[in-house]
């Protein structure tokens, strides 16, 4: 539990008085490096443990590698570029699913937000359809696609549509009445309106919408790699575990996670420079 | 009692015009369409048979599979796993994130590793945890306690964190021990968050049952097993009613931790 200090603010700004106000600077250099070094220490610890685990021959190494030979089968993937191919076709494959399912889910959420008949018509069946596990799917999509790249396409682009058309449907349902009544005021046209007063007011909802998007099509993917594909991140470590070399394993795991990690920040730094606009635009 | 506010409930909001029934009406309209359009195309030979069965035949296989006790052993075998494994998941979640929420230090030490390694795809962990722990019961409920874990800690670190601090004065100054303190601030305090969190994960959770039941597919018991069955036999009828089931299983889940989020929130109150 963190212990609130109860003394008085008074006290404190009288009693702080930094000596050479030019190492000021450093107090939060220090800080963000002692928040680096503790964020380490539990990574640093296991992989101490791992390798010690692997030292002392406690498990048997073929279902745990050592971390040096995860290294080396990095390195060597890398440099044949085999890591990068894979990685490109997986990218290949989120981004054609995101395109279509982007593309659809826009067009569904806008129909289903804007047009009361078009909302009365489809969202009773979407919102049974969308509850569905997008994995559900997956194996009637393996009678009608195959399990090549059509699968693939047709179940991330599932998953995506779903996320995008909520999000839009639900971001264009909350801007308030009294501002359709402006535009009217206004004398807009339809495509005013929606350029001028739906796309904005619903923003940050759709961007939302697409966020979860790109994580549902990237969990997916991953899905549909490891059930049926021959090329892959998803496939690299299907084949490692075939061969129980389990480097590749843990190589696709790393791989997968940076992925992961590298979406996430992309995402959240592109939301805060949409969160700019918009506060300069209003 | 329960009973009675059920059916106020859910009588409220027909009640009023006949507008709603309209909308009601024209919800039907798509899939009763679609539903016709297959009828159609399989009756007429547009499209093969063999792989867009028609819909009698879907309805049979239902019907036959209904009859079995061997598909409700498969459901009852998929529900278990998936809610021991929800159990786990959400009792280590709500842990973790109360530890991190309340600990500065928990958060500085646990949190970074803790919010890196989220971002491994969940399925990405299947083929290492399936040659530590082989393709049977438990790598399944690890798996699928991890993938409740993540929204629920999430959830629960949060709303941990939402507690004011002018409400932990006064906890203070009533002089509230630490079990108190989690017991009757920190934890009630954090409800809303934790129930989307547990909501999120029971979503999760079920998508994690199928989805280990398709990869680690071992020809045991289960929802999923039945579907893999159908796959290798080519009965896509069995296919296509398995999709239906676990979907039905999915959308139930969801409308009952609706209904207990909802249960759970109403002594705060109407909200506005």
């Amino acid at each position: 539990m963190s212990v609130v200090s109860t003394d008085p603010l008074i006290f404190r700004q009288s009693t702080v008085e930094v000596p050479w106000p030019a190492v000021r600077w450093l107090w939060p250099v220090a800080g963000h490096l002692s928040r680096v070094g503790a964020a380490l220490l539990l990574p640093a610890a296991l992989l101490a443990l791992w390798q010690l685990a692997v030292a002392q021959r406690w498990l048997p190494e073929q279902i745990f590698p050592a971390p040096a030979l995860v290294w080396q089968s990095l390195v060597e993937l890398w440099q044949s570029g085999e890591l990068q191919s894979h990685l490109q076709i997986s990218a290949t494959r989120v981004g054609w699913g995101l395109l279509a399912g982007t593309a659809s889910g826009l067009l569904l959420g806008f129909g289903m937000g804007l047009s009361r008949t078009v909302h009365a018509y489809v969202f009773p069946s979407f919102d049974v359809a969308s509850q569905f596990p997008v994995l559900g799917w997956i194996p009637i999509l393996i009678i009608f696609a195959g399990i090549d790249e059509a699968l693939k396409i047709a179940a991330i682009s599932i998953a995506v549509v779903v996320p995008v058309a909520v999000n839009a449907q639900k971001g264009i349902a909350n801007i308030p009445r009294a501002w359709f009544e402006v535009a009217r005021v206004y004398g807009f046209t339809r495509l005013q309106i929606v350029r001028r007063v739906v796309l904005p007011a619903a923003a940050p909802s759709l961007f939302n919408g697409v966020r979860q998007a790109v994580m549902q099509a990237w969990l997916t993917l991953v899905f549909v790699e490891l059930l049926a594909s021959s090329e892959g991140i998803g496939y690299l470590m299907v084949w490692g575990r075939q061969l129980a070399q389990l480097d590749l394993v843990v190589v696709g795991m790393l791989v997968i996670g940076v992925v992961g990690v590298a979406l996430d920040v992309a995402l959240r730094s592109l939301e805060s420079r949409l969160q700019r606009w918009r506060i300069s635009a209003f | 009692m329960s009973k009675l506010t059920d059916i106020q409930q859910d009588g409220l909001p027909n009640s009023p015009s006949g507008a709603l029934s309209k909308i009601q009406w024209r919800g039907w309209v798509l899939p009763l369409a679609l539903l016709v359009l297959w009828w159609l195309v399989t009756a007429q030979g547009w499209v093969n048979t063999r792989l867009i069965v028609p819909p009698a035949n879907v309805l049979k296989v239902a019907v036959t599979t209904l009859s079995d006790p061997l598909f409700y052993q498969g459901v009852l075998f998929s529900v278990g796993r998936d809610l021991s494994g929800f159990f786990f998941g959400s009792l280590a979640g709500v842990l973790l994130g109360t530890l991190l929420g309340v600990s500065r230090l928990a958060d500085r030490l646990i949190g970074p590793t803790f919010h890196t390694v989220r971002q491994i795809s969940l399925f990405a962990w299947l083929p290492l945890l399936s040659s530590w722990l082989g393709y049977g019961e438990l790598s399944k409920l690890v798996f699928i306690s991890l993938s409740t874990l993540y929204p629920v800690a999430l959830g629960t670190f949060e709303g941990v964190r939402s507690v004011t601090k002018a409400h932990a004065e006064v906890a203070r100054v009533f002089r509230f021990s630490r079990m108190q303190m989690l017991s009757r601030l920190i934890l009630p305090a954090a409800t809303p968050q934790i129930a989307t969190g547990l909501t999120l994960g029971l979503v999760y959770a079920w998508v994690a049952t199928i989805g280990s039941e398709f990869l680690l597919a071992n020809w045991g018991n289960g929802l999923g097993n039945i579907v893999i069955k159908g796959r290798a036999a080519f009965n896509i009828e069995l296919i296509i009613f398995g999709m239906l089931a676990i979907g039905g299983v999915g959308v139930f889940f969801n409308r009952i931790a609706v209904r207990i989020e909802s249960r759970a929130l109403r002594w705060r109150g109407p909200r506005v």
